[in-house]
């Protein structure tokens, strides 16, 4: 092996003797993209990533300020944004960097269902992908709440009620999230824990693994290409593909910048648990189609409370998708699954109609 | 090994299972204090059986609604259009969202979901699944005294 490296000076030596780097270096080098007119679609899992990373780093910078009780959240916050130099702008960009995140997370979670790149043997890359989304739900949630305003009150009231309807263990689960039997400042502590500690851990596994599986498997190839036929064309990952990730990422870090700078994160009033919801209470624009069922769902269907049926369906949606590639058994055997296509189109414009109709129809009406 | 015959005791399988239940009887016993600490330890239901309300009887005008506390909870305070007062728990029957006086329907409202109430409580329209708990309104001078129903 030291025969065939070639002569890198002596830090590289030292490294190679100590970490192995020509194991990094030969990984790096037998990395190859699939090219074909689908292609576009890779890019939003490395964009996700990015974001994620821009989380992570503007998250550490908001702990540094922030204190996470009723007391002094909103208190925090406030200081932050008014007095810390760039202090808006952190949190501005820790706000809409969340939002893309979950955007390019939508992207990429739609393209791969729509490519069935969770085909055999890429179940375990779906289902990690699958729950990393939940995770990042759950970092929306938990996040949403900590600046301790108006809207994040109520939202964080209705959301964790949510869980109270779940037949059985609701109760005993919204006790859990909520620290008590209402939401309050231990809500807050343990939405600041959950947000800052429980759910960074739980995304470095299930992301470990996620990573790990997409290097072993390689990109999946969908089946409508692989049907045609014809010589595949590849290309190297470093640095053709990394280049063009990277183009991505300096793109998504401009309209990141555009944001935060043209609509920097409001903040609002001061939560008050004794003053009436306010009126256009809304949840972040990812629960909005939820949110919009749930007001449209009748107090009653078939004898049974409609809130209930409602998280009953979504939770049944939610499974529906995490074992969505053992459901789809043609699209494992390279056939044409359209079923599956159908109802994965079916989910968008689901989403996309309940979403808009959240923002357009009237609150009061 | 085969089924017919019987598994034979050895040192080793006793081991095993010494080492296995242990392993077993660790893990118990992180998870267990774990799961226990994790459930907050149930508040003291608020005993108040009645509040006084924080505004005097005349300050509250006709078709207008007023938030008060009762004990932990929001409960709103009604006077009708007919000036007769009307209290409720503020806890909507739906999502656990806090409702408000609407003086243009004359209703009780839930801005999170827009459910409506009547001003007997009734859930009218909207998802709200059950009526809002009425209160026991006393005017004593121009105290207001609310209290939970007999």
């Amino acid at each position: 092996m030291p025969s065939t490296a070639p002569t890198r000076g002596r830090l590289w030596s030292w490294l190679e003797e100590r970490v192995g780097l020509s194991d990094f270096e030969a990984l790096a080098r037998h990395k190859q993209v699939p090219i074909h007119r689908h292609r576009f679609w890779y890019y939003f899992g490395g964009m996700t990533l990015f974001l994620f990373g821009v989380q992570v780093t503007t998250g550490i910078l908001l702990l540094l300020y922030y204190r996470p009780s009723a007391e002094e959240a909103y208190e925090s916050v406030q200081f932050l944004m008014a007095e810390v130099q760039f202090g808006w702008l952190i949190r501005s960009i820790h706000a809409w960097s969340a939002n893309l995140m979950i955007l390019a997370l939508f992207i990429h979670l739609f393209s791969v269902l729509l490519l069935k790149a969770y085909r055999r043997p890429r179940e375990i890359t779906w289902m990690s992908g699958v729950a990393l989304f939940g995770v990042s739900l759950g970092f929306g949630f938990t996040g949403y709440l900590l600046p301790w305003n108006e809207l994040a009150y109520f939202a964080t009231k209705v959301g964790t009620e949510i869980t109270g309807a779940v037949p059985v263990v609701g109760h005993f689960m919204l006790r859990l999230l909520r620290g008590g039997d209402d939401v309050t400042g231990a809500t807050l502590t343990r939405f600041y824990g959950i947000h800052v500690a429980i759910l960074p851990a739980v995304v470095m596994l299930i992301l470990g693994a996620h990573l790990f599986m997409v290097q072993k498997h390689g990109m999946s190839v969908p089946p409508g290409v692989d049907r045609e036929g014809g010589p595949r064309r590849t290309m190297p990952f470093v640095p053709d593909f990394l280049l063009r990730d990277m183009v991505g990422w300096l793109s998504a870090l401009a309209v990141l910048a555009l944001l935060a700078a043209i609509l920097p994160a409001e903040l609002g009033k001061k939560a008050d648990p004794f003053a009436p919801a306010p009126i256009g209470i809304k949840p972040e624009w990812y629960f909005m189609f939820m949110f919009q069922t749930l007001k449209y769902l009748p107090s009653r269907i078939l004898g049974i409370e409609g809130e209930i049926v409602g998280i009953l369906g979504f939770g049944l949606g939610g499974l529906f998708l995490l074992v969505l590639p053992f459901l789809d058994r043609r699209a494992e055997r390279g056939s044409r699954a359209s079923l599956f296509t159908w109802i994965g189109i079916g989910i968008i414009v689901y989403v996309i109609v309940l979403t808009y109709l959240g923002y357009t129809a009237s609150p009061t009406k | 090994m085969e089924s017919t015959m019987e598994p034979v005791p050895t040192r080793r399988s006793f081991v095993n299972w010494l080492l296995g239940t242990s392993a077993g009887a660790f893990v118990l016993s992180v998870l267990y204090p774990i799961s226990r600490y994790l459930v907050p330890p149930p508040a003291g239901e608020s005993s108040a059986a009645s509040v006084v309300v924080p505004v005097k009887a005349d300050e509250i005008k006709p078709n207008t609604g007023q938030i008060f506390k009762f004990g932990s909870k929001p409960a709103i305070l009604v006077r009708t259009a007919a000036g007769e007062l009307r209290a409720f728990t503020a806890v909507c029957t739906h999502l656990n969202c806090t409702v408000q006086y609407r003086p243009d329907l004359g209703e009780i409202w839930c801005a999170c979901h827009n459910g409506h109430f009547d001003l007997n409580g009734h859930n009218v329209s909207g998802p709200p699944p059950r009526p809002l708990d009425p209160y026991v309104v006393n005017v004593r001078g121009t105290q207001i005294v609310v209290s939970k129903g007999v």
